[in-house]
């Protein structure tokens, strides 16, 4: 993103989706002095866009959002604002042939990033096609409320689909207020304090891969993962627009651990590393494996990539 | 030395294409050297997974005859072959003196932790894969220490098709989603029973 592009918005007045209910809220409590939890609304209102910020506005702002969570859910939380890693470029990859949709990775997903449980969130939806199936790129062909007793299902195969993080993200183009971005290091990323949750993204997400908070999410205490990152699975706000980072919370590490996702299958199916480190198992499988990538004719090139290892 | 000694000069580059001779030499053993531990992991979790009490293998067999008959067992009935089983018996894998070891087709003895051997003698390109971290599975660090896991973790080995499971529910159809402002023990729960926390942290300390 450009700079001149971010200057541009935040010269304007226009902040963040609370400008109404912060305006309303701005008149009747200029009034008044303030107290404590006002405090934090006014600041949360007048927050800079993530890239302005310097680090000392940053740790601010991470300070206050720890106050508020724990407030909020009663847990001492660790926000993280690490950066992307020089010279690493994320990719990841899926085996089909090896998956047997027995969805493991939706829910390590669930419980590693926070996601609510009611209104039930996913990140990951796993397609169930029936063998033989002419092109995968058809999602309505499929379906993700398959329930059979055990997994395999003779006669279908199995496509876990979540955001392919494009290196050419259509999300972040139609985004008005510069809330989601593509980090260096390839994954797009979305600041929840600047959403304003009018779902263009999600509209332009080819691979249905955005999910909406319809209601403040709700998470049973002792499920809550306490250890977050900025970007990426701090709890979120009704109104704002969530998905995948790769599990920035834990990948952008020196070292990192895998995704939960990959960490869990139990067949092996799911690949990730740096595409550009020739030794990476990503860049094995690209060049020992015919991989293709979901609905490469919209150029929005994903480093999301399936293939058949047999 | 045998060779004519002309000058020091001379003698100067014939010991250095000797070292460099012999540094070639032993690249060329070590890639040969289907053991070299280098391109091999030296650490697994779990350990192998043996049925309860069955290992060490001695504790019976120092004792008993070794019978090289194919047969009905009366002993290990849990194992059924279904693995090439028409031109495979037992110790082509097993070894028939010391039953604490397999053995591979050239008649080298290897661990049950080291079982990967023995299957990469007939799964060539699988093991390449398993090795580079392709076939089955890796977890610890992306840019870090890896663990592995053996062939006969997610393949029982005497029939070694990958069994179905039992799938986490499906998610909730859009139509059928409600939202319930609740108290915390009746938020919902996530049907994961995995301790997959725990194994991260089984690796943190390994390492
Ligand atoms: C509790 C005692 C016991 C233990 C422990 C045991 N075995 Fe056996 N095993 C037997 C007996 C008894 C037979 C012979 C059964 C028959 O002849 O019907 C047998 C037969 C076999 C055979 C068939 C060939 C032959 O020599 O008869 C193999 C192979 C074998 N065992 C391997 C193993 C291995 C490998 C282990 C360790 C992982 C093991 N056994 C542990 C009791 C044992
Ligand atoms: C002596 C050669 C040989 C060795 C050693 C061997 N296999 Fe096999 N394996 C075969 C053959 C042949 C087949 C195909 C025929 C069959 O499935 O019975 C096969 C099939 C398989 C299959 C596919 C089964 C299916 O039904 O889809 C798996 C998985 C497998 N082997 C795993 C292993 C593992 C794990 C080991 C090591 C413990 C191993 N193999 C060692 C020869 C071997
Ligand atoms: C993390 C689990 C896992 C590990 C470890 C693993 N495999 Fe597999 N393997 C699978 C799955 C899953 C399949 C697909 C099974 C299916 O399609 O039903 C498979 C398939 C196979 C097949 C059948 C041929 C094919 O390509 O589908 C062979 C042979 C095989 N594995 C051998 C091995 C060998 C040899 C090793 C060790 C070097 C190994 N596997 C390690 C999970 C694993």
């Amino acid at each position: 993103m450009s700079k001149k592009n971010i200057n541009h918005i935040c010269d304007k007045p226009l902040r963040r989706r609370t400008l109404l209910k912060g305006a309303a809220f701005g008149l009747t409590s200029l009034a008044l002095p303030f107290g404590n939890a006002d405090a934090s609304v006014w600041e949360s209102f007048f927050q800079k866009h993530f890239h302005q910020m310097n680090k000392d506005e940053l740790q601010k702002v991470i300070a206050r959002l720890e106050n508020e969570y724990k407030e909020d859910y009663g847990k001492d939380f660790n926000i993280k604002s690490t950066k992307p890693i020089d010279g690493v470029k994320f990719g990841y990859g899926l085996d089909l042939s090896r998956c047997i949709g027995c969805r493991r990775c939706v829910y390590a997903c669930v419980e590693e990033n926070n996601q609510s449980r009611d209104p039930q969130i996913h990140w990951i939806s796993v397609l169930e096609f029936e063998k033989g199936h002419r092109w995968v790129n058809v999602f309505e062909e499929a379906t993700k409320y398959y329930n059979p007793h055990t997994v395999p299902e003779e006669g279908y195969f199995y496509m876990p689909v979540q955001c392919q993080q494009c290196e050419n993200p259509p999300c972040v183009k139609v985004c008005p207020t510069k809330a989601t971005w593509k980090e260096r290091d390839g994954i797009t990323v979305v600041d929840y304090n600047w959403c304003i949750g009018c779902r263009y993204c999600m509209a332009a997400c080819p691979y249905g891969a955005r999910r909406f908070n319809w209601a403040k999410p709700q998470i049973a205490r002792e499920e809550i993962n306490t250890e977050t990152h900025y970007l990426g699975n701090r709890p979120r706000y009704k109104g704002v627009v969530e998905k995948c980072t790769f599990c920035i919370q834990r990948t952008r590490e020196e070292p990192g651990t895998y995704p939960a996702c990959v960490e869990i299958c139990p067949v092996g199916a799911r690949k990730f590393g740096n595409l550009l480190d020739p030794e990476s198992e990503i860049r094995y499988s690209i060049e020992h494996k015919r991989v293709f990538r979901l609905k490469e004719d919209l150029n929005t090139s994903p480093k999301f990539y399936y293939f058949f290892a047999t | 030395m045998g060779i004519p000694l002309q000058s020091s000069y001379i003698r100067a580059m014939g010991l250095v294409m000797m070292f460099f001779a012999s540094f070639f030499l032993i690249q060329y053993l070590h890639v040969s050297d289907a053991f070299s531990s280098d391109d091999i992991p030296d650490y697994f979790v779990p350990p192998p997974p043996f049925s309860e009490g069955i290992y060490p293998c001695s504790d019976c067999h120092a004792d008993l005859e070794v019978n090289e008959t194919r047969r009905e067992l009366d002993f290990h009935e849990d194992i059924v072959l279904k693995h090439a089983e028409e031109q495979r018996w037992c110790l082509d894998c097993h070894n028939p003196a010391d039953r604490d070891k397999l053995r591979l087709a050239n008649g080298q003895l290897i661990s049950f932790e080291t079982s990967y051997h023995l299957c990469g003698q007939c799964h060539g390109t699988i093991f390449r894969d398993w090795k580079a971290g392709v076939h089955g599975k890796r977890t610890g660090y992306w840019n870090g220490k890896k663990q592995y896991r053996l062939c006969v973790h997610c393949h029982n080995p005497h029939s070694p098709r990958y069994k179905p499971i039992e799938p986490l529910p499906p998610p909730i159809r859009p139509d059928e989603l409600k939202y319930t402002k609740s108290e915390d023990d009746k938020i919902p729960r996530n049907p994961l029973t995995s301790n997959y926390k725990a194994e991260r942290k089984d690796v943190k300390e390994k390492h």
